[in-house]
């Protein structure tokens, strides 16, 4: 287990060291200048100059590459070039709206999909199955800015229950900030859910099919147990894999559906700061991403290891 | 059933009492799409931060009016010396900034040295150029000595990018804005809103509103359902495309006014065989305006045959200087010795204007025999490559900016254009004040430019306002890029 788990750090540092470097020399590649982005068509190129200065840019590559990375080691993250504030701070406002709304929509997607998915299972080939797995067809079919605009229609214009967008910050009451997060999380959920649906009940399927199944339907268990205490556990390792993901994709994958509900998380966060070339802020930003997606990995590794008991003795 | 009926029964009353409240409304929430980077109007050439701040949280000596006129503003009045270089203005008094520190002469001072001096990064700083001193005659008087005469220095001194800040507060402006407007800055809610409150010192009239705030909304797919559900009110700048799904609703009010962008195909008239100028008219003859603008303004822009808007009172109609002509265009291209067509790129920025009028000019251009690759661009490779490298064929943007038909003589600009005939007429017009002699002169560089086709002239940009129909007081045409709410009240 300990064996397991130090190669599992191990691999997860080495990752996050050659990503610092992928994305710090990706977005140096890129063209475009911050100081010219900030003072537009009517500065002179001396202004410009003036500018970069300030900003720091005009100091040699390798210098800033370490001077960045020895920022990130000592958890300061820079100051943003576009809003002069730490990009730290950013970062946790941004985090209060994305962080809710993807712990959000992955419970609606889990409490969906797996429910879903064992039905499916257990009425494999039949009505029950082609019909909820022809839903999940069409959940992962329908674009989720459309369906968005639909949920938007029906329950913040016609039925006006919650807000059509925008976010009140919690600030303005726990109910207030949640009601304006439902509408986007269930936009969010029922793509996810549709994909962890068909991915419980292949995975289902499959182990329904193993041999101690067919021992412990023959010694006399009823189905549903079978199903729930053998099959489920079993079929856990590729839905938790699948979970992980979403959950990085949720994070900061959202975009389109922050834009459609003008919500200030995380994704737009580093889309604006990619079109405003505040690239202190992307790469900081897209670090702290990258170590996230590193943490859920190394989590749902472990997770196996707690579902699949031979995980842990095999290391 | 009968919980049923008692919940619907309360429904029914809360929204009762939700509606009621609106009557004596002093509120506001307005859309705007792109956030500002910051709040300081004198260090940034972003247009959102005028659209926030302008008039409502800033001041200048003077202001532009709803039409584009300047207008008196922390200068009640002004004299100018007989050579056009002394100009003298009275300030008010009683006037504070939000901080409770007082404005005075010495404000205005410090705010004009500031915005020219060696290390500003005023992004307007040719505002400024003609500036030779400011001295400070008594509290209330301030005298400006200019270098030279210049004909639109009380329109430069109504820029956002000129407006009066204290130097106890100018380096915190950028998170904290303190003005002497009617309105204060409240909280800014990053990625979100920003809010500002009904200022109690405020020296002039107060404001109607007690309460504005400002909501970003990023993406034109969210605008109709925010005005459908009430949660934003108005969208001074809507997008175009979308009014046919509100133009009928009693409810809103669609307002297309006028706006200082003029949309222009861009040619690098140094790069073969745009250098040529049978080429270039051959690119104004290859144009079906018409087509244009309705297919990048959904029908609203108005067509320019020059650098300069049709709301101006200087607007000199040159629309029928080139019209759509293809035979025409084909002789001319014959004459230039490319009677074969040739083949050339069009660079496009971001906004619906540029991305869908670059697919129309691209077909038009095709049936006269150039042959246009499309390249999309962001902005900032737009800047970097067009705009400062001059790497670049063809593109097309709007020049927002009001009154700036000067841009065609700057050295080293991005048109690469050279016309010493145009550059003495702009000359001339920056050292004339007389209104009469000003006219002709910008009618003269109006022509100037349509003659030599320096670039293909499209349409002015439309301003496509949407908001409550109870709402009064909001500009119809944007002058300036501003959402000045000094006036702006709720009906009934």
């Amino acid at each position: 287990m300990t064996a397991y788990l130090l190669k599992r750090l191990a691999i997860a540092l080495a990752t996050l060291v050659l990503a610092s470097m992928v994305v710090f020399a990706v977005l140096e590649i890129l063209p475009g200048d911050p100081a010219r982005l900030m003072l537009g068509m009517n500065a002179s190129a001396d202004q410009v100059e003036l500018l970069r200065n300030q900003m720091g840019l005009n100091a040699p590559l390798a210098w800033r590459y370490l001077h960045w990375v020895g920022g990130l080691l000592s958890l300061d993250f820079g100051r943003s070039y576009t809003y002069s504030v730490p990009v730290i701070d950013l970062v946790r406002e941004r985090l209060a709206v994305s962080l809710p709304l993807a712990l959000i929509a992955l419970a609606l997607s889990t409490i969906i999909a797996i429910p879903v998915g064992l039905f499916s299972a257990s009425r494999r080939g039949r009505a029950g199955d082609t019909i909820s797995m022809g839903a999940a067809q069409l959940g992962v079919a329908v674009p989720n800015f459309w369906f968005a605009l639909m949920l938007i229609y029906v329950f913040a214009v016609w039925l006006r229950l919650v807000p059509a967008g925008g976010f009140p910050g919690w600030s303005a009451g726990i109910w207030p900030a949640l009601k304006s997060l439902l509408l986007p999380a269930v936009a969010l959920a029922l793509p996810q859910a549709a994909i962890l649906a068909r991915v419980t009940r292949s995975a289902l399927i499959e182990v329904l099919n193993e041999d101690y199944i067919r021992t412990a339907r023959a010694k006399g268990l009823p189905y549903r147990a079978v199903l729930w205490r053998h099959a489920l556990r079993n079929a856990m390792i590729p839905v938790l894999t699948i979970l992980g993901l979403q959950f990085a994709f949720l994070l900061a994958g959202t975009i389109i559906i922050e834009n459609v509900f003008y919500l200030p998380g995380l994704g737009r966060l580093v889309f604006q700061a990619i079109t405003q070339r505040d690239l202190i802020v992307v790469e900081s930003v897209v670090m702290l991403l990258v170590a996230a997606v590193i943490a859920v990995n190394l989590l749902v590794d472990l997770s196996y290891a707690v579902v699949d008991p031979r995980l842990r003795s095999r290391q | 059933m009968k919980l049923w009926k008692t919940i619907l029964a309360a429904a029914v009353l809360s929204l009762a009492a939700g509606t009621s409240a609106f009557a004596a409304r002093t509120d506001l929430v307005i859309g705007i799409a792109l956030e500002p980077p910051h709040l300081d109007p004198t260090a940034g050439a972003a247009a959102a931060i005028d659209e926030v701040l302008y008039a409502n949280v800033f001041e200048g000596l003077t202001r532009i009016g709803p039409n584009g006129e300047v207008l008196p503003d922390l200068a009640e009045s002004w004299t100018i010396s007989d050579d056009g270089k002394v100009y003298t203005f009275k300030l008010h008094t009683g006037v504070k900034f939000h901080d409770g520190t007082d404005f005075d002469a010495s404000d205005v001072k410090f705010s004009l040295d500031r915005a020219r001096a060696d290390n500003s990064v005023n992004a307007q700083k040719g505002l400024f150029a003609a500036i030779d001193t400011v001295d400070v005659v008594d509290p209330a008087t301030v005298k400006v000595t200019l270098k030279n005469p210049q004909g639109s220095f009380l329109y430069n001194m109504g820029w956002g990018d000129a407006v009066i800040v204290a130097p106890e507060s100018a380096d915190t402006n950028k998170e904290k804005p303190i003005g002497t407007g009617p309105f204060k800055f409240q909280s800014w809610a990053k990625g979100s809103s920003i809010t500002l409150v009904k200022s109690d010192t405020y020296w002039g009239t107060p404001a109607s509103l007690d309460k504005a705030e400002f909501r970003i909304v990023p993406d034109a797919a969210a605008y109709v359902p925010a005005l459908l559900s009430g949660d934003i009110q108005a969208f001074p700048f809507f997008d175009a495309d979308s009014v046919a799904q509100v133009k009928d609703d009693p409810r809103f009010k669609v307002v297309i006014g006028s706006t200082e962008g003029e949309t222009i195909l861009s040619i690098n008239n140094k790069k073969p065989p745009f250098d040529k100028l049978q080429v270039r008219q051959a690119i104004s003859y290859a144009l079906d305006r018409k087509a244009i603008i309705d297919g990048a303004s959904a029908g609203l822009g108005l067509p320019i045959g020059s650098h300069m808007s049709p709301a101006s009172k200087d607007y000199v109609d040159l629309t029928g200087r080139y019209p759509h002509d293809v035979a025409k265009a084909k002789e001319l291209l014959k004459e230039a010795g490319l009677e074969n067509g040739f083949k050339a790129t069009l660079k496009l920025p971001p906004p619906a204007y540029a991305r869908l009028g670059g697919e129309i000019i691209a077909s038009q251009l095709r049936d006269v025999g150039i042959d246009l690759e499309i390249i999309p661009v962001e902005w900032a490779q737009w800047l970097d490559q067009v705009f400062t490298k001059k790497d670049y064929d063809l593109t097309i943007v709007s020049h927002t900016e009001p009154n700036d038909i000067d841009i065609y003589s700057r050295k080293d600009y991005y048109f690469n254009y050279d016309n010493p005939a145009f550059d003495k007429v702009i000359a001339d017009l920056g050292v004339t004040s007389d209104e009469a002699k000003r006219k002709e002169l910008l009618g003269q560089a109006q022509k100037i430019l349509a003659d030599d086709a320096v670039v293909g002239f499209l349409f002015e940009l439309p301003k496509v306002g949407v908001w409550d129909a109870k709402l009064q007081g909001l500009w119809e045409n944007a002058p300036i890029q501003a959402n000045d709410l000094t006036k702006v009240k709720w009906s009934e």
